[in-house]
């Protein structure tokens, strides 16, 4: 060491350190400075800030979702319930090995690959602390495995949220629809004022009511105030809006009824409508096949849908209002009517029948589906019967196109019938103008013999037949057919649309050519009077297959019973006080009065069994005073 | 040496005649560094009490840390800074050897390899060279010349690179930097010229660059980048300055009251119970808490000085001197990281923080500081 020799020197050492701490402690005073002027910037000069900081941190508005406003049919009947769901989410920040963790739940649930990877999508996406759902719905005794695991999980949590349940399934799927999740698409059609109401909401009404009635049913979402730590979790609640629940609907339609309509329609592709005459509203609706609506609320599987959607018999089309048919000679009565009122025929009319009608200066034949005819004194009232269609020619061919669609509009053929349901199609009913814009034609008097009979360009639903089906009962009074009776209680007043002023010998007869239907021995519509112990007034029809859209791959034997001309059947009963007015089409099922005539006898059965509403009667008394018997 | 010695015992003899030696002489206890441990010990317990969230599990095995660190710094105090003196050599080396043990079969977790297992005990020698360190450099420097000639200061600085660099290479840069600033403050006591501190003062600044570009790594570049801007990631890495911040900021001159803070009782606050604990008491007693720590702070320091003015002989002076400024250098880096002063490196709050390790390290030098204070009423055999 070079300096080892140098003389340690006490004095000299003191007090170099003691200028050395001198100079430290003005460091330390300075330091101590800087510190100070710190606390007193943040906590004094900038109090304000971070107390609002610190406030936003630890108050979040949370919004709160309405319950969904329930579904019932007009007896009380629960059509659309909210039951709680219960999912499996887990808080990532918890989890201490979230592979071990997953394989420990799989271990205890029933857990797809397919949970795991959407699970892990959602992952990707998610905010710190927030749960991030596995598995929804959970079974009862899946909810008890994982509590009694709990303590190996943490992180894993059951979470409960309100979801749509339809008790009776597939029975209302066309008529209540379903809610499902809030897609792209929905948030893309959304407001700012859409936007705000569905904070805290995870589903909207896609089909059928749920839709039509969105607004109603959706109700005011609610706000909270709550506390909060910093996973998220709520410590309490300060300030809380309350949301106001959605709205409930009582429908016209009867659960009963509904259930005989689609029991005696059978395994068979078809729609029935069954309307209360007296007010439009519809009291049965149903398309077959139909599909569980349940599927749908949280989502549903590829391969369910698929399923669904590959179907031949496109269980999701609703035939009731979107089918559109051919009416065929479901129509005789309102040609009828018209061409009385037009003064075309009259009740003496009477036409020699030899089996076809030739036009003047026209080489076709149009044949009669009985081929020897139906003799030589045909007049309206057995045309109807029999169906005979040589008298209707006879008649069309005489008869101006433009009175008959002025006609046909007032029973409410060729344009939508206004239903509370969303996705209506609008049928056709062909006038000259019509034709000549839509097809660049002029009108040919084939077409008018095509058109009398419902074929041809002629198309209606199911739902449109009814509705005329109730305005004919009604003689003349044409009302906008309404699934919803109340709402919140409140009821809907019957919507009269318009009124037919015809001559009332007029509508005599025409009732009793449709009573003939059902009640001659000869008629064409005697099974859905069989047994009964009133009059039923009905209307047979057969309608050569326009194919709705189907799926390319047909077999052989299924392309040729889709072949087969569809049956209809229109009705309307008691004859002498009509209160129910039924529509039934049947695909390929060929006879009107064999497949689609014992559907309704079936309905009026039922309905007739019911003692009918005092108050309904009085009111309706005034309406259809000029009501005679049949 | 035979001087020392002189002076030494002229000075025992010199007091032990004019007063009775007092039971705390006796013991070797400072009774006003004693007392004020004891205020800050239990404002410790009370502040961690809030900041665990009412959890008496914290404050109860702080509590028995707080006992053995009391019993620790008792011992320590017991012991002849002559010993100290002879026999820091030997701790220093024992400690870089150990310090080399962790490069190579040490555990930890974070990519850092911090700790030493023996038999099952977990055991961190950075810890331990947080005294070892100085105390080499004041025996080193004890035995030469003062001030300092460029040789010796050059010896020095080898002292504190040595363990200095293998604890960088763990990582734990915050550690290393405490370790060295201890080192070298024991030089800087000694009177290191006033060229030499500016000269390094000038190479460091130019090594700025450098440093930034290739000295540190992504996270600690990260860090630094945050301090400057905490807004920009609010919810990585900002995250716990913002919320430190704010629980500071919302106090205000009064504070929301004990076990009130909004911030800390929510779990706003990151680490609420170690290193961000003074954000818990900032905001439950607002400024006049903070200010009434600080003044406690400053009077353990006040006490350090005088007694490092008062020591008999180097070592001891140089000791408790750079005892007590690195006790600064803790209070103020932990402070200054809280507050978004000073980049966020892991240094816990002196006396108030959750923790043990660094609680007994903490008060063993706090009993080196008594050793110093009562040396001359030592009685020698």
């Amino acid at each position: 060491m070079p300096h080892a020799h140098r003389l340690k020197d006490p004095y000299i050492e003191q007090r170099l350190f003691r200028n050395r701490m001198l100079v430290a402690i003005a460091g330390v005073i300075v330091l101590l400075g800087v510190l100070v002027a710190r606390f007193y910037n943040l906590q004094i000069i900038n109090y304000e800030d971070y107390r609002t900081q610190s406030e936003e941190n630890r108050i979040q508005v949370r919004p709160v979702a309405p319950t969904r406003g329930l579904i019932y049919d007009r007896n009380g009947t629960l059509l659309a319930d909210n039951r709680a769901s219960y999912n499996l989410s887990i808080v990532r920040e918890r989890v201490r090995d979230l592979d071990a963790t997953l394989e420990l739940i799989g271990n205890l649930i029933r857990l797809e690959d397919s949970d795991v990877a959407k699970f892990r999508k959602r992952m990707k996406r998610r905010r710190p602390f927030e749960p991030v759902p596995l598995r929804f719905r959970l079974e009862e005794d899946e909810i008890a495995r994982i509590s009694v695991n709990q303590f190996r999980m943490p992180g894993v949590s059951v979470q409960a949220e309100l979801v749509r349940y339809y008790p009776l399934g597939a029975l209302f799927a066309h008529s209540v629809g379903y809610v499902g999740r809030i897609s792209d698409r929905d948030l893309n059609n959304f407001t700012r004022e859409d936007v705000r109401r569905y904070r805290g909401t995870r589903s909207i009404g896609k089909v059928g009511l749920e839709r039509s009635y969105e607004q109603h049913l959706l109700g005011e979402v609610g706000y909270e105030n709550v506390e909060i730590n910093a996973r998220g979790r709520v410590l309490r609640v300060l300030e809380r809006e309350d949301p106001k629940p959605g709205v409930g609907l009582t429908l016209h339609l009867d659960a009963r009824l509904q259930q005989v309509a689609s029991e005696t329609l059978g395994d068979r592709r078809g729609a029935v409508v069954a309307i209360d005459v007296n007010t439009g509203g519809v009291l049965a609706f149903v398309s077959k096949p139909s599909f569980d609506p349940n599927l749908f609320v949280t989502g549903i599987s590829f391969v369910d849908y698929r399923t669904l959607s590959d179907s031949l018999d496109v269980p999701l089309f609703n035939r009731a209002i979107q089918g559109q048919y051919p009416p065929g000679s479901t129509l005789k009565p309102v040609m009828g009517l018209g061409a009385l009122e037009a003064g075309i025929i009259s009740r003496e009319t009477r036409i020699q029948d030899p089996g076809f009608y030739k036009l003047p200066n026209d080489p076709r034949i149009y044949r009669d589906h009985i081929r020897w005819g139906h003799g030589d004194k045909v007049d309206l009232v057995q045309a109807m019967a029999q169906s005979c269609d040589v008298f209707f020619w006879d008649m069309a061919h005489r008869w101006d196109i433009d009175e008959m669609h002025t006609i046909a509009t007032h029973f409410g053929l060729g344009a939508k019938t206004g239903i509370d349901l969303p996705t209506e199609r609008a049928g056709l009913f062909p006038s000259r103008h019509w034709k000549r814009s839509a097809r660049g034609m002029p009108w040919f008097p084939g077409d008018s013999l095509n058109a009398v009979l419902g074929q041809g360009f002629v198309l209606a639903t199911p739902l449109q037949l009814a509705v005329m089906t109730a305005t004919i009962a009604n003689r003349g009074t044409h009302y906008r057919p309404q699934m919803v009776k109340t709402i919140n209680g409140v009821v809907q007043p019957a919507e009269r649309l318009h009124n037919l002023e015809a001559r009332p010998d007029h509508w005599d007869l025409v009732f009793e050519g449709m009573e003939a239907v059902v009640n001659r021995s000869d008629g064409t519509g005697k099974r859905a009077g069989e047994g009964l112990d009133f009059r039923v007034a009905g209307k047979s029809g057969t309608a050569q297959v326009v194919g709705i859209a189907q799926g390319a791959q047909y077999d052989s034997e299924a392309l040729l019973e889709r072949h087969r001309d569809h049956a209809l059947f229109v009705a309307f009963a008691p004859v002498n006080k009509p209160r129910i007015a039924v529509a039934v089409l049947v695909e390929n099922g060929e006879a009107g009065g064999k497949v689609a005539a014992p559907v309704a006898r079936a309905l009026f059965a039922e309905w007739m069994a019911r003692p009918q509403p005092p108050v309904e009667t009085a009111r309706d008394t005034d309406l259809t005073g000029r009501r005679g018997n049949g | 040496m035979a001087n020392r010695d002189y002076s030494h015992r002229l000075s025992d003899m010199d007091s032990s005649l004019r007063k009775p030696v007092s039971l705390a002489r006796r013991l070797h206890l400072d009774v006003p560094l004693l007392v004020l441990l004891l205020l800050l010990a239990s404002a410790g317990l009370g502040v961690l009490y809030s900041a665990s969230g009412g959890d008496f599990k914290y404050v109860q095995r702080q509590s028995v840390f707080m006992c053995l660190a009391f019993l620790g710094m008792f011992i320590v105090a017991q012991i002849p800074l002559d010993f100290y003196r002879r026999w820091s050599i030997w701790a220093y080396l024992g400690g870089c050897t150990l310090l080399l043990g962790v490069l190579f079969f040490g555990t930890g977790a974070k990519g850092a390899q911090r700790w030493l297992e023996i038999g099952g005990f977990r055991f961190q020698p950075s810890e331990m060279m947080k005294l070892g360190v100085p105390m080499m450099v004041a025996a080193f420097l004890h035995q030469r010349a003062q001030p300092p000639a460029f040789a010796t200061v050059c010896g020095a600085l080898v002292i504190v690179a040595v363990p200095a660099a293998l604890i960088v290479r763990q990582p734990d840069l915050g550690t290393a930097i405490l370790i060295a600033a201890a080192g070298l403050f024991a030089l800087y006591l000694a009177g290191l010229s006033w060229k030499m501190i500016g000269a390094a003062a000038a190479a460091l600044m130019a090594s700025t660059w450098p440093i930034w570009q290739w000295g540190l790594r992504d996270y600690q570049r990260q860090r630094i980048l945050t301090l400057l801007n905490p807004h920009d990631d609010r919810f990585g890495a900002g995250w716990n300055i913002f919320n430190s911040k704010a629980a500071i900021g919302s106090g205000g001159l009064y504070g929301k009251g004990y076990l009130q803070g909004t911030q800390s009782q929510l779990d706003f606050l990151p680490e609420s119970h170690t290193d961000f604990i003074i954000a818990v008491l900032a905001e439950e007693w607002g400024m006049r808490g903070v200010l009434i720590l600080l003044l406690l702070y400053v009077l353990v320091i006040a006490r350090g000085i005088y007694i490092s003015f008062m020591a008999q002989y180097l070592f001891g002076r140089l000791l408790a001197g750079s005892i007590t400024l690195t006790f600064f250098v803790y209070v103020f880096v932990n402070i200054g990281m809280v507050t978004g002063l000073l980049p966020i490196v892991g240094v816990p709050l002196p006396m108030i923080s959750y923790g043990g390790t660094s609680l007994i390290t903490l008060m063993a030098g706090f009993g080196i500081l008594m050793a110093v204070g009562t040396e001359r009423r030592r009685v020698h055999f």
